[in-house]
């Protein structure tokens, strides 16, 4: 009995060599271990047996039971793992073949820097202040301290809708309308279009985006402002930028100045960028004038402010390397996914 | 503005001046704004006065003359010419090779027909000269040097051309500042060096000027000062060299010694000056008065001008005779035989200029000084320096006397000082002594606490301006950066504003990419799009720049069509856009603004159809107004037939309380052909505003449930007719509140379900916040939502 049983297990590790699939796998179960199986055949016959080999012979049996169960699991955790060695070669995709990419839209250029810029002065606790375009004259000169025959008025050719009313030809406007809403302090920027009838060229067009800021406050001084914009400056375009102010005269700030920032392409070393300046003009400012103020009904003895405002295209153009103004108004699309 | 360093050094010692461009700078940064500058004369190089030695027929060439010459070196330089307007004993101007001429030309050596030629002979047109600058020359010839000079001289030495000239962009509040004297004062006080200006000096020939003329001025208003003198005996010939050369550095063409002189002052002194011929003077009276409505003058120009009741004029006893601070008239233009001249040298109200000179379309050097403002008490200085310079000059004989009509004289300006308020202001700690230098710098005189401004400082008026005046001389990138200090506060935008930012998000996330186009359109863009009538009524531009940018748009479909259409014509295969939009809806009363919407547009064409479009308007919905409640949404989709722009068969509203947030569809076959769109075209146009107002706020969570969820899918069969809304509203009826959502999964068309059918599959989710739903129940539902569509579609079930 003890050969048959060691035969048996002989044959199994022959026959399971052979094996190569789960279904081959289970029919060895059932021959070698199944309830009509050889072992199985064995132990029945286990009933003729003497009292003594009985218990040395079942020892036998379970010896070599244990054996084949282990032997079929070994083979069965091998096939298991071919199998699944051969799944995921045949799953093989061609990775480079063309995605079904969702492609994402983007801002426009003169709105992407414009949200840049808010954040930079919302970070030094500046709201965002918004006003009409078409707009009274009255906000856009009388009370910008240039009335009726002021020669500042000639240079800025403004589109009029009538003798009251026009297209606003600087975003200055706000200034006197939060002023006229909002006692100091007062920490607003204003980014929106403006209007002047300049003819379509590669540095001019009869519509264009400025940022306005205004802070008015008890005890504002010039310094305030040359601190505020370096602090803007170097948030822009780096660590390293300087900034120059040169005087200047606009109707409703004085002192007036306007401020050019170092080439950040050169550093100030002078480029093409630059024109060889080493230096790039960005925006106006200067201290409200105290007229502006007291007709605000804000009394200039008691407080001061600053104002600023710039250009956004020419911002936009410096940082992108744009030479033509008119490629942000014609919208192509192979020009506006170049930005993200 | 230009300003002749020649010119300066009468005024300033200009040896403190390095270099020109450490000059520009310096003026930049106290406040005049330095353009750029320009070496003049720096174009010619090597071109010398000769004299001709002896000019010889060329053996092989009739038209070409050999010619010796004496340039001031030991041996004579042999040049061969093709010019005939000179002869032996003449002097010339020399291009010696190698020698460099205006535009880059280089002379060099060369043999003509075989005979050695070592340079040119210039004519003034070569050396970049007019008649005008050389009145004895010839065009077409050689310049035969009538100056006194000697062979080798510098032909730019004997012509003054040699100056630098540096180009100002002057401010319009420094009126003052729009002369040589004005720019030598900045120069000047930038240097910290002496300024020198003499009072003119008139010898005169005696007589009374009021024996020449008699002066009326009608309008003190518009004319504050109005100063004449007489000039007898004049000779009208070219201004010298010197004079020429000045005017010509400062671009200003010389024309005869009177007119030069009229020119020479205004730039010296910022006073624009007229000369009349007295002779055309009838009554020998000058009246200043406004012209009469429709009232003409033909001005020099030659140009009749119209008047208006506003324009001041400058008459004599009968007729006009100029139009005040703008132009003189032709009728008594000074001419070869004048023989007696009246000058004028006034002050004319500086916004009455302006208005004239812009309604009769005439601006000149003239009024574009006077509409600055001018100081009335320059006049005198002026009109003196003018007859200085007719005796200078030997132009005629001075009468003795001025007439000065200046009724009310011009108060000095008195500015309080208040040096600690100043450095309070700038942020500085400037000390007084330092203030008063600058200001002294300046002649700005301290007078018992008051400052004292000099009148041609008409700028100055109030403390801010005694600020800037300290600041820009002291050094405005002196002053210290600083962080002014208020309480702590956050900055924010508008919740409006936050609001078009998720916009923003949400179309760049469905793959549409931002434009900006002109809120001015064409108003032919209103045919285009077939607008209704009452949508047209817009903002309307009294001074456009042309049709095209005429109005304030009042959609800007429109303007994105346009987009679309440029991005098909550049052959791009497909685009996908939109605009956050500002529109412009008029009042009835024009003298009101109007009211400023926000509209966003989104439109595409190439890639995507109407169900795209419905898909991104639908997510941006889902994101505003909310998903809604179960199965319901929280708004709904409704066709719209009769929007002219839109294809009537394939438009909807996204309504929300009855009220439309979006118009989206593709645009009809008759715009699309309109604007040249050859590719279906796909646009929505969105009330943001509404939009802002709709939107779901306040988001408190609801509970999901813990028990799974039950699927089931329903196919029914109905006519074309059946839209998927009318199944859906009815679905959501019937299956009652635990329908948690409903999905069109298939829609079928074909043999099987009969022509003029279609079968819809709907995939229903069905959840019960209590419990598991078992089959039963889910049955029971789905039993109750066919039975309804039965009942009132008469409906069937496929499956």
């Amino acid at each position: 009995m003890k050969e048959k049983l060691l035969a048996i297990e002989a044959a199994l590790d022959s026959e399971i060599a052979l094996v190569a699939d789960n279904e081959g796998i289970e029919a060895l179960r059932v021959k070698y271990l199944g309830k009509k199986g050889e072992l199985t055949a064995i132990l029945r016959s286990m009933g003729s047996l003497s009292a003594e080999e009985r218990p040395v012979m079942g020892k036998l049996v379970n010896e070599v039971r244990a054996s084949i169960e282990a032997k079929i699991g070994a083979k069965k955790e091998i096939l298991a793992q071919e199998g699944l060695a051969k799944k995921l070669l045949d799953e093989a995709i061609d990775v480079t073949a063309p995605a079904s990419i969702r492609t994402l839209g983007s801002r426009h250029p003169i709105a992407a820097v414009t949200e840049e810029l808010e954040n930079i002065f919302i970070g030094m606790g500046f709201d965002v202040a918004d006003g009409p375009e078409v707009e009274y004259d009255y906000y856009n000169f009388e009370a910008l301290n240039t009335p009726e025959g002021h020669p500042a008025r000639d240079a800025q050719d403004t589109f009029y809708i009538n003798s009251k009313v026009l297209l606003r030809s600087q975003t200055s406007t706000v200034q006197v309308r939060t002023m006229e809403k909002q006692k100091p302090p007062i920490r607003i920027i204003s980014p929106g279009r403006v209007y002047r009838s300049d003819a379509v060229d590669a540095t001019h067009s009869p519509m264009f985006h400025q940022m306005e800021g205004l802070v008015v406050d008890k005890g504002i001084t010039m310094g305030d402002l040359k601190g505020t914009l370096e602090l803007f400056a170097k948030t822009l375009f780096g660590e390293d930028t300087r900034i120059r102010f040169r005087p200047h005269h606009f109707p409703f700030t004085e002192p007036s100045a306007e401020v050019d920032i170092s080439c950040f392409m050169c550093g100030g070393k002078g480029c093409s960028l630059c024109k060889k300046e080493g230096w790039i003009e960005i925006l106006g400012a200067g201290m409200v004038h105290p007229n502006v103020l007291r007709g605000c009904g804000i009394d200039p003895e008691e407080y001061s402010g600053f104002a600023f405002g710039m250009g956004i295209e020419r911002i936009v153009m410096k940082k992108y390397g744009i030479t033509d103004m008119r490629l942000l108004y014609e919208n192509d699309v192979r020009f506006l996914k170049q930005f993200n | 503005m230009k300003l002749s360093f020649n010119w300066l050094k009468d005024f300033m010692d200009t040896s403190v001046i390095e270099d020109p461009k450490g000059y520009c700078d310096l003026l930049t940064d106290t406040g005049s704004k330095v353009e750029g500058f320009e070496i003049a004369g720096d174009e010619i190089e090597n071109v010398v006065v000769g004299r001709l030695v002896k000019c010889e027929k060329h053996p092989d060439a009739d038209k070409l003359t050999v010619c010796l010459v004496d340039d001031g070196e030991e041996e004579l330089r042999q040049i061969v010419t093709g010019a005939t307007n000179m002869k032996e004993g003449d002097l010339v101007a020399v291009a010696k090779a190698p020698a460099k001429l205006p535009g880059g030309i280089v002379i060099k050596s060369g043999k003509l027909r075989g005979v050695e030629s070592h340079g040119m002979f210039c004519s003034i047109g070569e050396l970049d000269l007019t008649t005008h600058d050389v009145p004895y020359a010839i065009e077409d010839g050689l310049l035969i040097i009538q100056e006194d000079c000697k062979p080798g001289d510098d032909v730019r030495d004997v012509y003054m051309l040699r100056d630098t000239v540096i180009e100002f962009e002057i401010t319009s509040n420094r009126q003052d500042c729009f002369s040589v004297i004005g720019l030598a004062r900045e120069s000047a006080v930038s240097y910290n060096t002496a300024f020198k200006l003499e009072e003119p000096v008139v010898k005169g020939c005696g007589g009374d000027v009021n024996d020449y003329v008699s002066v009326e001025v009608l309008d003190e208003k518009l004319c504050p000062r109005y100063c004449a003198r007489a000039v007898k005996n004049v000779k009208i010939e070219p201004s010298p060299l010197w004079l020429r050369s000045r005017l010509r550095a400062m671009g200003v063409r010389p024309i005869n010694n009177l007119v030069d002189i009229t020119n020479y002052v205004m730039l010296e002194y910022g006073q624009p000056m007229h000369a009349f011929d007295r002779d055309f003077l009838e009554d020998a009276k000058i009246v200043v008065r406004c012209a009469e409505e429709g009232e003409t003058i033909v001005t020099l120009d030659e140009q009749e001008r119209k008047l208006t009741s506003k324009d001041l004029l400058i008459c004599d006893g009968k007729k006009a005779v100029g139009i005040a601070g703008v132009m003189g008239g032709l009728n008594s233009e000074i001419t070869d035989s004048t023989k007696t001249v009246i000058f004028e040298s006034a002050n004319f109200d500086g916004v009455s200029v302006r208005l004239t000179a812009k309604s009769v379309g005439l601006r000149t050097e003239a009024s574009g000084r006077f509409e600055k403002g001018l100081d009335p008490n320059n006049c005198i200085a002026a009109i003196n320096r003018a007859c200085q310079l007719v005796e200078l000059l030997g132009a005629g004989e001075v009468v003795d006397g001025v007439i000065d009509i200046y009724p009310n004289k011009k108060e000095q300006v008195r500015i309080p000082f208040r040096p600690k308020r100043i450095n309070e202001f700038l942020g500085t700690d400037i000390a007084e002594e330092t203030m008063v230098d600058i200001l002294k710098r300046l002649w700005i005189e301290l007078k018992d606490g008051e400052l004292l401004i000099p009148s041609w400082r008409t700028d100055l008026v109030c403390f801010a301006d005694i600020a800037e005046e300290i600041a820009r001389i002291y050094g405005y990138n002196k002053i210290a950066s600083t962080s002014f200090c208020v309480s702590a506060r956050i900055g924010k935008r508008s919740p409006f504003h936050c609001f078009k930012n998720k916009l923003h998000a949400l179309c760049t996330a469905n793959g549409l990419t931002e434009i900006e186009t002109y809120s001015f359109i064409s108003e032919k863009l209103y045919e285009m799009l077939n607008l209704p009538e009452e949508q047209r009524k817009s903002v309307v531009i009294s001074n456009p720049l042309g049709e095209d940018t005429k109005i304030m748009r009042t959609t800007a479909l429109g303007s994105m069509l346009e987009t679309l259409v440029r991005n098909q014509a550049h052959r791009n295969e497909s685009a996908a856009l939109y605009e956050m939009a500002r529109i412009y809806i008029p009042n009835e009363d024009p003298m009101t603004l109007p009211e400023e919407k926000t509209s966003l547009v989104v439109g595409f064409y190439g890639d995507g159809d109407f169900y795209t479009l419905k898909g991104i308007c639908e997510s941006i919905a889902q994101k505003t107004v909310g998903f809604g409640d179960g199965a319901k949404k929280s708004y709904e989709i409704v066709a719209v037939k009769d929007d002219p722009s839109f294809h009537p068969g394939r438009t909807a509203a996204l309504v929300k309380d009855e009220r439309v947030l979006m118009t989206l569809g593709e645009i009809h076959p008759a715009v699309m052909k309109s604007f040249g769109l050859d590719k279906r075209t796909y646009a929505a146009v969105i009330d943001v505003e509404a939009l802002f107002e709709a939107e779901k706020k306040d988001v408190v969570y609801k509970d999901i449930g813990k028990f799974p969820a039950v699927t089931r899918d329903l196919a029914f069969v109905c006519p074309e007719t059946v839209t998927v809304g009318e199944l859906e509203k009815l679905i959501i009826k019937y299956a009652g509140k635990n329908l948690e959502s409903l999905r069109v999964f298939d829609i079928y068309r074909g043999e099987q379900v009969g022509a003029g059918n279609k079968s819809i599959a709907f995939k229903l989710v069905l959840r019960s916040p209590e419990k598991t739903f078992t089959d039963v129940e889910s049955d029971k539902i789905i039993t109750k939502v066919k039975g309804g569509l039965e009942r009132e579609l008469g409906i069937t079930i496929r499956s």
